[in-house]
């Protein structure tokens, strides 16, 4: 049973939630593609990469979404849930290194009997470059519940 | 003046216009296969029983994930979240997702989905000529709506 970790008493402003660091290797990519559904030749075949005046294969931008997904998701779990999760892919990600997904509490308040968590969630490349920024809300249970 | 040169008034016809809904089924295996690519080690979505002991009508979506289209061999492009556009600049990246969960989305779930266009953009990039396509893709099981997603396309 996984225990309860964060409960919305413990969160603040400011504050920063657990990382969540993830080596996109080729063979990641070819499970999120079998995962996915999305078949597009950029993201597993070198050849066809340069072909589109790529530097390499790149990692699925929607990879990263849902991996900003799983670090609210393990920061949250069990009895937390996510509302929603957006990102822009400003930078590529090239295959073989580690994705580093990040997050900070921006806002919290209750709403409709709610206990609701905003937060800015990015995806940093190994150089620190944020190569894609986005934002998510979060439901929280209360320690009273 | 700027001037347009990728983006046709039988494209702009599109912007707004609801497409046809496409059958997303959500099953167990697709949910873990994705759990799986994503690095998930939570038995939620790997475990039924684990999953109703949390709480859920059985193993949830993975963030990010809401199924997957039925596709119709004999209707190809059925399956596209895109109106047929044609366009000198083939070349696909997405520029961003953005997915609100109105409700949990289990396994078993059969949803509908329909899409529409809801703005066209053309600009010069470092890939040079772009064009960025904003779709909306809403989600609904039965008459609810239970997610929508704003999907940014990149075509060069």
């Amino acid at each position: 049973m996984i225990e309860q970790k964060v409960y919305f008493e413990d969160v603040q402003e400011g504050q920063e939630i657990p990382t969540l660091t993830v080596l996109c290797d080729s063979q990641r990519l070819v499970m999120w593609a079998a995962g996915s559904g999305d078949f597009y030749q950029i993201h597993y075949d070198k050849d066809f990469a340069l072909g589109n005046g790529l530097p390499e294969r790149i990692v699925h931008g929607a990879l990263k979404h849902a991996l900003l997904g799983r670090m609210l998701h393990e920061w949250i779990a069990p009895g937390g849930r996510i509302k929603r999760v957006a990102c822009q892919y400003r930078g590529m990600d090239l295959v073989d290194k580690n994705v580093i997904c990040k997050g900070v509490v921006t806002k919290k308040y209750q709403q409709d009997g709610q206990n609701i968590v905003e937060l800015d969630v990015w995806t940093e490349s190994e150089d620190g470059q944020k190569t894609t920024p986005g934002t998510a809300v979060v439901v929280l249970p209360s320690r009273g519940q | 003046m700027t001037q347009s040169t990728l983006i046709t008034d039988e494209m702009r016809s599109y912007i707004g216009r609801e497409s046809e809904p496409v059958t997303v089924e959500v099953d167990k295996t697709a949910c873990r296969m994705f759990a799986r690519a994503v690095g998930y080690t939570d038995p939620v979505f790997y475990d039924e029983e684990e999953a109703k002991r949390r709480g859920y009508r059985s193993i949830p979506a993975p963030p990010g994930f809401l199924g997957h289209p039925v596709y119709n061999p004999a209707r190809p492009q059925a399956g596209s979240y895109l109106p047929p556009f044609r366009t000198t600049v083939t070349r696909n990246l997405n520029g961003g997702t953005d997915i609100e969960y109105f409700d949990d989305i289990c396994a078993g779930d059969v949803l509908t989905m329909t899409s529409k266009v809801v703005d066209l953009q053309e600009r010069e990039g470092r890939l040079g000529k772009m064009l960025i396509i904003v779709s909306e893709m809403t989600y609904r099981r039965g008459d609810q709506v239970v997610a929508k997603m704003r999907g940014t396309l990149i075509r060069y």
